[in-house]
């Protein structure tokens, strides 16, 4: 047996200065928005033509005047990702893009993908980003509250808010870009984080019942260990997965696996040194569950 | 939990082969039309536009407005009310009416039987609000008053803008409603949508007009500039003829001039006042106006009587044609604006199909390895069931004709990967119970229902995810969702009904010898 309980000090500071620092991360540095929640144009192009790189793109770009450009490799040599801001919001902005490329390298410029997200659509779908969000750690503080005592709840919720904001600072931290996908990815990390603590806790549980004797320190420490084997071994299937996505699936999901990785990752500690500790410094006893199921 | 009754056994043969079946019509083709079901690719995938119009009803608003200050003067006027200095702005009316009259006037907009001021009983709502200002009475659209135009104009705005796609001749458009003010346009297939956007760029409001002899910019008169060329015309703001005249437009090469024009024919009502106006107008230019811009403004040589003409206007073949199309389909009530475009190609929807394939085998193979090296033949089973799985996941999505998207891939690959967590979580629980529990049988039965609140937990959890997911997500998320949230009943069927009926089938082959999980 391992002795996880040994270390729930040492990692509860861990986690407490994880949260701080991601949260000072993204008040001060702030998360890189990408254009469905800024606004703006993406174009992603292929070319073959030799005359095409970065930084003749780049030219061409600053040449049209439209204000901050960014220019980068895309996945291979032939791809390129240009990101600009639709300042003045014209109407054609795309046509008159595609016909200075021409104009300067020839037809020899594909648009494999060009997305255009206007400044109110911006605006509503990072509303809805974090409606969902809101929503979806709503929905599992309720659901768990049914399920089970309200300490239960507030350490699985703990858990919740620490791998989602563990996961977006880390994202502030590297710079990552933020997109729709990327809020697709933490719902579903919110929903992983769950399902692991939650597979613990049922175990704390039946423990509880089965041990009057047993502080919680210790029997937390037990419920690890039984559901040990388990959580690494789903751990591990999951991360093959998203590992799988991640080398082979594109570059359109990269940060989508990127951010389930990390996610995947920080709910699998967080299921062990957070919604567990909480039990523990809530000194949940046999009496803690009893009460609650003589109620009913 | 052990225990599987014959009925039971066929029932989940019955619904596991025809969900095979079903997942296979992707692969070949069936001719029973029932079997015919594809599972629809999203636009990232085979390519093609998503665009998000909104409906600019401003315009609108101002003309019911404009029109409604000459029906309140007029309707008031009927009851010796005099009502003054109306000012329209801000979609707002304001105007004056002398203070004995002003609660009569306020009474008649708040009747529930006004004839002005329409009352909708269910909304309990007037169509206009009314509301003192300074020494003005002001008039708007009230909340309801406001949705009820707007769902109209969007209802107009859609029927056009069908027609026009149509006409275009892309296939399987899907335009929908969005909200009251918004359309929703997916072109699948279409890697270029210029010629689309230019023509729903267009209100297409046509109109034939004199132009005016009276160089002034005065009441009567407007000036307006040439749509191509330099230069400008005054033109009279009475409409002889509509675009609502035109029967029908086609594009025509002249053979007299070899010149592209667009012949139209006009309905009753406009041939007839086409053929006064240019029987009165001979020597008159009539102008052909487009939203705002003069087209052209011929000289009139001849009375035209039949209700058929041509306009030209130097136009080349396409853009004939696209003005025809136009016509022909009709104007938008507003002018709409595209407000989100998400266009991929053919070639990266086919890479991305690739990719996402590539990483579904490579992650699935890898998973598999895992389970076996991990747990034998407990390994084959929980692999069998999975695959199982995969296919059943496919035949619901194609039972459902669902949209697979890219992430929706990534959903599936997702799936993969966390489906073996039923198996594993029943799997460690019977292996705890083998120690304590001698009888084989008892400890595989209370291994499995022991579990099974952890596994419901557990999935639950991750479809609530998966439905707000599809509540609040667009496009490609929401395939997401579909894949993740299909996924997790298909991993329920597939560990409860099928790696539960081989591990009984095992264990009861294997009666004698020891079993390791």
């Amino acid at each position: 047996m391992i002795s996880f309980n040994k270390y729930y000090n040492q990692f509860n500071i861990l986690s407490i200065s994880l949260v701080v620092i991601s949260l000072l991360f993204l008040i001060f540095k702030g998360l890189n928005f990408g254009i469905d929640f800024k606004g703006g144009i993406l174009i992603e192009l292929r070319s073959t033509d030799s005359k095409v790189n970065v930084s003749s793109l780049r030219d061409r770009f600053n040449q049209m005047d439209l204000g901050d450009v960014s220019v980068k490799k895309f996945g291979n040599e032939t791809d390129y990702l240009i990101k600009f801001e639709n300042k003045d919001n014209k109407k054609n902005i795309i046509e008159e893009v595609k016909k200075s490329l021409d104009k300067s390298f020839g037809n020899n410029i594909d648009f494999r993908r060009v997305e255009n997200v206007g400044p109110k659509v911006s605006a509503e779908l990072l509303n809805s980003g974090i409606i969902a969000i809101s929503v979806a750690l709503a929905l599992m503080l309720i659901y768990i509250w049914i399920r089970f005592e309200w300490q239960f709840s507030l350490g699985a919720i703990c858990a919740l808010f620490h791998d989602v904001i563990v996961t977006l600072g880390l994202f502030s931290l590297l710079g990552l870009e933020i997109n729709l996908s990327i809020i697709a990815a933490v719902l579903t990390i919110v929903g992983y984080s769950m399902n692991d603590t939650v597979v613990i806790f049922d175990r704390v549980r039946e423990n509880l019942r089965k041990y009057a004797d047993i502080k919680i320190f210790e029997l937390t420490n037990i419920s690890i260990n039984e559901t040990l084997s388990r959580t690494l071994i789903t751990s591990i299937t999951t991360l093959l997965a998203l590992v799988s996505i991640f080398i082979f699936g594109g570059e359109i999901l990269k940060g989508f696996s990127l951010a389930m990785i990390f996610g995947v990752i920080f709910g699998t500690y967080s299921s062990i040194y957070i919604a567990n500790t909480i039990l523990v410094r809530l000194n949940v006893s046999q009496k803690t569950i009893l009460k609650d199921e003589e109620k009913n | 939990m052990l225990y599987f009754s014959k009925l039971k056994i066929i029932f989940i043969l019955i619904i596991s082969l025809f969900l095979i079946l079903i997942a296979s019509s992707n692969l070949f083709k069936f001719d029973n039309s029932f079997l015919k079901r594809n599972i629809n690719l999203g636009l990232d995938l085979q390519g093609g536009s998503y665009l998000l119009l909104e409906i600019d009803n401003k315009p609108v608003i101002e003309q019911k407005l404009q029109n409604l200050t000459i029906t309140l003067r007029d309707y008031f006027k009927g009851k010796n009310i005099k009502l003054v200095n109306f000012i329209l702005q801000n979609e707002k009316i304001l105007f004056k009416v002398n203070d004995k009259d002003k609660q009569k006037v306020l009474d008649i907009f708040n009747d529930k039987e006004s004839e002005i001021n329409p009352y909708y009983e269910r909304f309990k709502s007037h169509q206009l609000e009314i509301a003192e200002e300074n020494d003005f009475l002001s008039v708007i659209f009230s909340k309801q008053g406001l949705v009820k135009l707007k769902t109209s104009s969007q209802e107009q705005a859609l029927e056009i803008v069908r027609r026009r796609i149509d006409e275009v001749g892309t296939n399987e458009p899907n335009i929908l409603k969005r909200g009251n003010d918004r359309i929703l346009v997916e072109l699948p297939g279409l890697d270029d949508p210029m010629r689309v956007k230019t023509l729903l760029g267009k209100t297409a409001n046509l109109t034939f007009r004199f132009v005016s002899n009276n160089n002034e910019d005065s009441f009567g008169n407007e000036k307006l500039n040439y749509e191509d060329e330099e230069g400008s015309e005054f033109v009279s703001k009475r409409i002889i003829l509509s675009g609502d005249n035109l029967l029908d437009a086609q594009p025509r090469m002249d053979s007299e001039t070899n010149e592209t024009v667009v012949t139209f024919s006009l309905d009753r009502v406009g041939a007839k006042r086409f053929g006064k106006a240019t029987s009165k107008g001979i020597g008159r230019q009539l102008a052909i106006i487009l939203d705002g811009k003069i087209i052209s403004a011929p000289v009139i040589q001849d009375t035209i009587a039949g209700g058929s003409g041509q306009i030209t206007g130097g136009f080349t073949f396409q853009s004939a044609t696209d003005l025809a199309l136009l016509l022909r389909s009709g104007a938008l009530p507003a002018p709409l604006n595209i407000i989100e475009e998400r266009t991929v190609g053919p070639s990266l929807g086919q890479d991305s199909i690739d990719a996402g394939i590539i990483a579904l085998v490579i992650g699935f193979v890898l998973v598999i390895v895992f389970i076996i090296v991990k747990y034998k033949i407990f390994g084959i089973i929980t692999n069998t069931a999975l695959i199982i799985n995969l296919i059943l996941l496919v035949g619901v999505l194609t039972l459902f004709e669902a949209t697979l998207t890219l992430p929706g891939i990534a959903g599936i690959i997702l799936t993969v990967g966390m489906a073996v967590d039923a198996n594993v979580l029943i799997f460690e629980r019977i292996r705890e119970e083998l120690k304590n529990e001698k009888n084989r049988l008892i400890a595989f039965d209370s291994g499995y229902s022991k579990s099974k609140t952890a596994i419901l937990d557990a999935n639950i959890t991750t479809l609530l995810a998966a439905i707000i997911l599809f509540f609040m997500g667009s496009g490609p998320i929401k395939g997401f969702s579909i894949t993740l949230g299909v996924g997790i009943f298909t991993t329920l069927f597939s560990v409860y009904f099928i790696a539960r009926l081989l591990t009984v089938l095992y264990i009861s082959k294997n009666k004698d010898k020891e079993v390791v999980i």
